[in-house]
């Protein structure tokens, strides 16, 4: 059902996504978050440690619509801190991972088959070896824990990922008539790898990028739970849950709500992504 | 079979090297480098003649290159040094937890693939009908849910209605052994500690088993052999659980590997909630202790163990589909 005045395929991508009610709507709400992590300190309440020793693990009420954690402090203002260290992170962490994925990806994809591909494939596979978690947690206790040192294990460890999608997209484009075409005028393999071929594969890029924000959310709220990420003042929402723990049957919210967030994030990054890969691959069916 | 056995090895050796080579840089990195890890695992600071012993056995005053192969002489033979933490040496530290995670993951496995196969075949055959919406959307929540935020919720649950009945942490009370209670009150026992920590391990793998056995098994009810079968007048069950079924769960079967690597790498988070002694925690504990020489075990010992379940799992898939060829 192509509407005969878009004929722009970026339109037509545009159109199918909008079609989709969940990643509409995962859209909007991370553009609301974005906005918020951004002008958390117009937004927030209180500075991000204001303690009142006063408000112990006051319940969610009139003034702290999510209650207060052991030290008093409001949950909320300290939820909108904390979209600011998800969203950094997911994003940083994703741009290093993509960014080395799509090099080592493309690079590989173009020379299949030689000695480049082989070294680039296996020491990819090498680190898929090692489960996840037991790689950044080891990797980003060696380095020391931060929050730095998080997006950049994340990104440096999930990037076999994208580099095995772009291959693949490599693989058969670079068979393509045009790619033989640029190839028989004499265009230089770097100019045809990163002018010609990879912007047809940037569909497949932009959707394991959405995805992939998502997942390094998660990693970084599971490595801050476990104390290896945001360190004091810093604060996460992996942080905040775990500093609920010991109060879970007091005052479960302060636990709860940030866990919430988290989930919710993730979704709306998954939906984005899924919307994405199907308005990018109208063939694709399931 | 032997052919593709004897090359699927060799393919694995360079898969090794890497992860040796960077459990290695692992222990460079590290503040104070190897010489710090492992003269301090052993209180070689304080005796001048133990740390003569330990120079010689793992070639510290050595070029670097020299001191890998000798570091992975030591490893090969299962000598990973002392944890500087327990005091003890690191085989047997890791040698003590393994039980109680093969334990855990054993039960989370088989859970897993006796719920996700049935759903997904289930959410297939009944394609866009209100079923497949609830598995489907199941799937996509419990694939953005944190796990420990799914931990704390059931211990949370737990807490405050099941009065004791579950356990939120530990892998058995204390004083139920064999000789005191018997073998059901036991059995009884660890089956109760398992409950919370499996549920939590299935919840976190069910999404991608599901997704592939949902969409392998719609790949295979579109097949050509699909409409003879149904042409020929057989019933829809023998189609579909007959002919459709047993081609669906090939692929599922090849993507095992994946799904024991993330199982196995969900135990760190859900072992450290539930203080489950095992492999998961003993490696948290091993980050935030700075006991490298434990990380470092465990890192190596993983990939080597994933690496020989996905060579399992290759084998299986041959031995099910002899189409299957290397190359």
């Amino acid at each position: 059902m192509a509407a005969p005045e878009s004929t722009s395929p970026l339109r037509q991508v545009a159109r199918r996504f909008v079609r989709n009610p969940a990643a509409v709507a995962g859209l909007m709400v991370l553009l609301c978050l974005g906005l918020v992590a951004l002008f958390a300190p117009q937004l927030a309440r209180e500075p991000l440690d204001a303690i009142h020793v006063d408000q112990r693990l006051r319940p969610p009420g009139p003034g702290h619509p999510f209650g207060t954690d052991n030290l008093g402090r409001d949950v909320l203002s300290r939820l909108i801190w904390g979209a600011r260290t998800s969203l950094s992170v997911g994003l940083v962490a994703m741009s290093v991972a993509v960014g080395i994925g799509t090099v080592v990806g493309a690079v590989a994809g173009f020379y299949a088959g030689t000695w480049v591909d082989l070294l680039f494939m296996r020491i990819a596979e090498a680190i898929t070896i090692i489960p996840v978690y037991f790689l950044v947690v080891t990797v980003v206790a060696v380095v020391r824990p931060s929050l730095l040192n998080v997006m950049l294990v994340i990104g440096l460890t999930s990037w076999p990922g994208p580099a095995q999608i772009v291959r693949a997209q490599f693989l058969s484009l670079r068979q393509r008539a045009f790619a033989e075409a640029s190839r028989a005028v004499g265009v230089g393999d770097a100019r045809l790898i990163f002018r010609h071929i990879l912007p047809n594969a940037s569909g497949p890029i932009i959707v394991s990028a959405t995805l992939g924000i998502g997942n390094a959310i998660l990693v970084e709220s599971s490595l801050s739970f476990l104390g290896l990420g945001a360190q004091y003042p810093q604060t996460s929402w992996g942080q905040m849950l775990s500093q609920g723990r010991q109060f879970l049957l007091q005052a479960p919210w302060v636990s709860l709500v940030p866990g919430l967030a988290i989930f919710l994030v993730v979704i709306c990054f998954n939906c984005v992504g899924e919307g994405l890969r199907e308005a990018l691959d109208p063939k694709m069916d399931e | 079979m032997g052919r593709y056995l004897f090359k699927r090895l060799l393919n694995m050796i360079p898969l090794l090297i890497l992860a040796t080579l960077l459990s290695f840089a692992l222990m460079q990195m590290a503040p104070g480098g190897p010489e710090n890890i492992l003269l301090s695992a052993e209180d070689a600071r304080i005796d001048p003649s133990r740390a003569a012993v330990l120079r010689e056995r793992w070639g510290l005053d050595d070029p670097i290159p020299v001191q890998y192969v000798r570091w992975l002489g030591n490893v090969i033979r299962g000598d990973f040094g002392n944890s500087y933490f327990y005091r003890r040496p690191v085989s047997e530290v890791i040698g003590a937890a393994l039980p109680a995670t093969i334990q855990l993951q054993a039960a989370a496995i088989i859970l897993t693939y006796l719920i996700a196969l049935p759903l997904g075949v289930l959410s297939a055959v009944r394609r866009r009908s209100r079923i497949d919406r609830a598995v489907t959307g199941l799937a996509f929540a419990a694939q953005a849910a944190p796990s420990f935020w799914v931990a704390i919720l059931l211990i949370w649950g737990v807490a405050r209605n099941a009065d004791g009945l579950i356990p939120t942490h530990g892998i058995a009370t204390p004083g139920v052994d064999l000789e005191t209670c018997g073998l059901l009150a036991v059995l009884a026992d660890r089956a109760r500690h398992m409950l919370l920590p499996v549920t939590v391990l299935v919840f976190g793998n069910l999404t991608s088993l599901t997704r592939y056995m949902r969409s392998s098994m719609l790949e295979a009810l579109r097949e050509d052999y699909i409409r003879t079968a149904r042409a020929k007048g057989l019933p829809e069950k023998v189609v579909v659980y007959r002919h459709a079924l047993r081609n669906a769960l090939l692929p599922v079967v090849a993507l095992s590997g994946g799904v024991l690597a993330s199982l196995v790498g969900g135990s760190v988070i859900t072992e450290t909630i539930f203080a489950w002694p095992g492999i998961g925690r003993v490696s948290h504990d091993a980050a935030v202790q700075r006991d490298y020489t434990v990380s470092m075990a465990i890192l190596l010992i993983s990939g080597v163990l994933t690496l020989i379940g996905f060579l399992l799992v290759d084998l299986a898939y041959v031995w099910v589909d002899p189409r299957i060829r290397y190359d």
